[in-house]
């Protein structure tokens, strides 16, 4: 071992070596900062042109068709709309499938189940958007409301639905598990029913992280972009109607980083503003799960 | 107390419990009920793919680019841009990714330098896809001046993959057993040997798994790469630095927004070509981490 | 995670706590026996037992996980109103047979239980009765204090709630709580988290809460064993307050609690074949100063276990 490297040239080696780990590490602080700054930049220079007062507050968005509006409510309340009617899918059946598996299923069953679960969640999301357009869109008309028009925010609000399932399913199974076994001793010994003790001692136990779950999976769909643009069209009108087609915050940056819009044009300026909004959000929303669980995790000692 | 004393407080409960065990199967029920129509939502999903793709399924249609008329229509310029992108990207955030876990994991456990760098990097692995997309397109088409090309592509996808990678390989080299590093120390080898000698080694199996199931996971995306100038019609098979490429889940997309039966038929095809890749994706991780995490028993 | 010394890690199951398959399954068939009906399911006690002074009787009962068996062939009567005590070698099958008592084996998908277990007369293995309605009847507190991350109050009131209590719930709180020596300490401030009580008090509750549904007999598994001497003495005061009104049977490592606490000990141990059997029976005094067999007698005196 000795006098194969010279010491000095050796610490020097290391400490090379550890700059660069270091550098690598700081990719990710770089990167942040680097989407804030450039967000914030474009979004600046967009709020030039555009007060920022219409921009939150106005209710008609007509970015390609003069008279341009640049209110930027129809295409939050779309979006919102639809992760709305997501959770409305996601979160029955992502919680009745988490209790099933934590509570009710054999350690086979489980092996089984959850291989598919993740199944789904690696299911790229322009497929989703495709079934949305085939499957779901038609099946609604055919069923329930054969007056709907080809894009609605409903066939994409079931199919990110499907999308986000398995965030909550996965994350809540997680937390429901995480409740120590004596807990469920303590309730049965008491003359509780299981279902009792799920709904009673279980959940209530686990609920901040359910909760956590929930608000990661409406983050995910409010930044869900391929499923919305196939199946809920480009029009960006404000409405609560799910029967209608809407756009999304998503769908117009999609729809204008198709079109031919010059670079300079007070579109693409549009574009990075709204972008903005859309990781601000989703920022918040990231933000509220982290401090669920940290405020509200229980600690069993 | 006498049971004649007991018998008189007793029926102050009424447990009901035919109710109770009635409501108990009726949630069970409900919890089936929603396992089975998840599963059916998926069986209905494979099942429409597969009856209206497979019959275009076959050599010309993986051979072949993409045409005005549908059944001469391939996947070739798609197919080839998915593959390039998905090893050129490899190639940029695996040894990124796996660095800059070395460096949390091993070098500066404890600051709060790395408590920052941690929570950071949680809150990237939660920035929409598009946002990267947005990103990727100042910076690196903009910016950088490299325009709409593959490269660009790659680097921006890099980025969107890179928290993914970081967390799983932290993960793998966390479950190194410390004794393993504590016998490399005493053998008087530096930090950097112990990392690359000892630790990475026996991390390598859960760190390959992590980076093709994030490899996966970034060639399924769609829209980061309609904002860094993929390209929806592309007849010839351009280079990493040309621009004018598509990929897989851009070509998927251009077909099915047609709502032309015929057209809907072959993006189902190239569904079904992007969902083999990543089954041979995800299959590719389950063997290495079976094969190679043979040898390392703790 | 909590680890305590439970049936389940005797490599049964694959150690999570999963509870029986969905209820109706063949429990269905309705039981035979009137008696069983009426008195289990509809929760008034026995009053015509052939023998008053038993409460608790086991029947040649041997317990199985799976092929293994646990405990063998025990027969023994648990006299109302007095603390009894089972001793034994770690290992020898203790907390199952008094898991037996409250049907908690139930929760282990491998677990069997043959013979006959009497409660107040009715063999509460038959099929048709419904553990649910035995655990009201017999409470059961853990050897680790487990109240749930809920309020004081919530804690007591859990049990009598799920069970349909009629009557005035804070008065029983309040009644369970001072039953327990612990309504002094927490009186002002009932509301406030259980898991901000001492490791004492949290036993304490425990033992407030099962009582809360007024049941005839109260299982201890080792309740001391988490606890600091002092905690230990209380509750073993308790036990013998609560004798009077109850009927405490506990499990104990602890030869010298299981003397100054119980008035009638069982010594359990272990055969060639691990299964625990019962050696022998017998009020607390004789067992400690002049037990009948060796075995018993070198437990005692620490020549093994």
């Amino acid at each position: 071992m000795t006098g194969a490297v010279v010491p000095g040239a050796r610490r020097w080696r290391e400490r090379a070596i550890e700059a660069v780990l270091f550098l690598s590490a700081s990719v990710g602080v770089v990167t942040t900062v680097g989407i804030i700054v450039v967000l914030a930049f474009e979004t600046f220079e967009f709020f030039v042109q555009v007060s920022p007062l219409e921009y939150l507050t106005g209710t008609v968005w007509s970015a390609s068709i003069r008279p341009y509006a640049f209110g930027v409510i129809p295409l939050v309340v779309s979006t919102l709309m639809i992760a709305i009617i997501a959770l409305a899918i996601a979160v029955p059946l992502g919680l009745l499938a988490a209790v099933y598996l934590a509570e009710y299923a054999s350690a086979r069953t489980r092996d089984l189940l959850k291989p598919i679960l993740e199944l789904l969640a690696g299911i790229p999301t322009i497929v989703l958007g495709f079934f949305a357009i085939t499957v779901v869109s038609p099946l609604l008309k055919s069923t329930i409301l054969p007056s709907l028009g080809p894009f609605s925010a409903l066939a994409a609000g079931i199919v990110v639905g499907l999308l986000v399932l398995p965030v909550i399913a996965s994350l809540s199974e997680d937390a429901m598990r995480a409740v120590p076994r004596a807990l469920r001793e303590g309730s049965l010994a008491l003359g509780a029913t299981s279902f009792e003790t799920i709904r009673k001692v279980v959940l209530p136990a686990a609920l901040s992280g359910v909760m956590a779950s929930i608000i990661l999976a409406m983050s995910r769909a409010v930044g869900e972009t391929m499923a919305v643009v196939l199946a809920a069209g480009t029009n960006p009108t404000l409405t609560l109607d799910p029967r209608d087609s809407v756009q999304t915050m998503t769908a117009f940056i999609v729809q204008i980083s198709l079109g031919d819009t010059p670079q300079q044009s007070i579109q693409f300026k549009a574009l990075f503003a709204v972008g903005a909004t859309l990781f601000l959000m989703t920022l918040g929303l990231n933000l509220l799960s982290d401090w669920l669980v940290r405020r509200f995790r229980n600690v069993y000692e | 107390m006498s049971g004649l004393a007991r018998a008189a407080e007793a029926p102050r409960f009424e447990p009901a419990l035919m109710q109770r065990r009635l409501s108990g199967t009726l949630f069970y029920g409900a919890c089936l009920a929603a396992i089975g129509l998840t599963l059916l939502a998926i069986l209905l999903l494979l099942y429409d793919i597969f009856t209206r793709g497979l019959s275009h399924l076959d050599v010309d249609f993986l051979t072949g680019v993409p045409s005005r008329f549908p059944d001469r229509a391939g996947v070739l310029p798609a197919l080839v841009g998915s593959l390039q992108l998905g090893i050129l990207l490899a190639a940029i955030a695996f040894p990124v990714g796996v660095a800059a876990a070395v460096y949390l994991e091993e070098y500066a456990r404890q600051s709060r330098l790395n408590q920052l760098l941690r929570t950071n990097i949680a809150n990237l692995a939660g920035v929409p896809s598009i946002v990267y997309g947005i990103f990727g397109l100042a910076l690196f088409v903009r910016a950088l001046g490299l325009g709409y090309t593959l490269i660009a592509a790659a680097l921006t996808l890099a980025l969107l993959i890179l928290p993914v990678v970081i967390i799983s390989t932290m993960e793998a080299i966390r479950a190194v057993p410390p004794s393993q590093r504590e016998a490399a120390y005493a053998l008087g080898a530096t930090r950097w040997q112990v990392v690359s000698g000892a630790v990475l080694p026996a991390a390598a199996p859960g760190i390959m798994t992590g980076t093709i199931l994030a490899m996966a996971r970034a060639i399924g995306e769609t829209a980061p790469l309609i904002l860094v100038g993929a390209v929806t019609f592309v007849t010839y098979l351009p280079g990493p630095f040309e621009g004018g490429y598509t990929v897989l889940p851009i070509q998927v997309y251009s077909w099915a927004a047609r709502f032309q039966p015929a057209f809907q038929e072959i993006s189902a095809t190239a569904i079904i070509v992007l969902l083999a890749l990543l089954v041979v994706l995800n299959v590719l991780a389950l063997v290495v981490r079976v094969r190679l995490s043979r040898h390392l028993q703790w | 995670m909590v680890s305590e010394v439970s049936p389940e890690a005797m490599g049964a199951a694959h150690g999570s706590a999963t509870p029986p398959a969905p209820e109706p399954s063949g429990r269905d068939r309705r039981a035979h026996d009137p008696r069983a009906r009426i008195h289990l399911a509809v929760d008034r006690p026995n009053r015509h037992s052939d023998d008053r002074d038993t409460i608790v009787e086991f029947r040649d009962v041997s317990c199985y996980y799976g092929p293994f068996r646990a405990i063998r062939d025990v027969s023994l009567a648990i006299p109302r109103h007095e603390v009894s005590a089972i001793i034994g070698p770690s290992g020898s099958g203790k907390s199952t047979l008094l898991r037996t008592i409250n049907r908690m084996n139930d929760l282990v998908p491998t677990a069997r239980t043959e013979g006959a277990i009497l409660f107040d007369g009715v063999d509460i293995y038959r099929p048709g009765v419904d553990a649910v309605g035995v655990r009201r009847r017999v409470g059961m507190v853990f050897q680790k204090p487990n109240p749930f991350p809920k309020s004081i109050y919530e804690n007591v009131a859990f049990g009598p709630r799920v069970n349909g209590y009629r009557g005035n719930l804070g008065e029983l709180v309040e009644r369970s709580l001072r039953r327990a020596a612990l309504w002094d300490e927490v009186k002002d401030k009932l509301r406030s988290s259980a898991l901000a009580l001492s490791g004492g008090q949290q036993q304490r509750l425990c033992i407030a809460r099962a009582i809360a549904t007024e049941p005839e007999v109260i299982l201890m598994d080792e309740p001391c064993s988490a606890l600091d001497p002092r905690a230990t003495l209380q509750i073993e005061d308790l036990m013998r307050e609560l004798s009077e009104r109850y009927t405490i049977v506990i499990v104990t490592h602890n030869m010298q609690q299981a003397a100054r606490a119980s008035d009638m000990t069982a010594f359990i141990t272990m055969d060639e074949s691990r299964a625990g059997y019962l050696v022998e029976v017998a009020p607390t005094l004789t067992i400690f100063t002049n037990p009948e067999h060796r075995l018993t007698e070198d437990y005692i005196s620490g020549r093994f276990g």
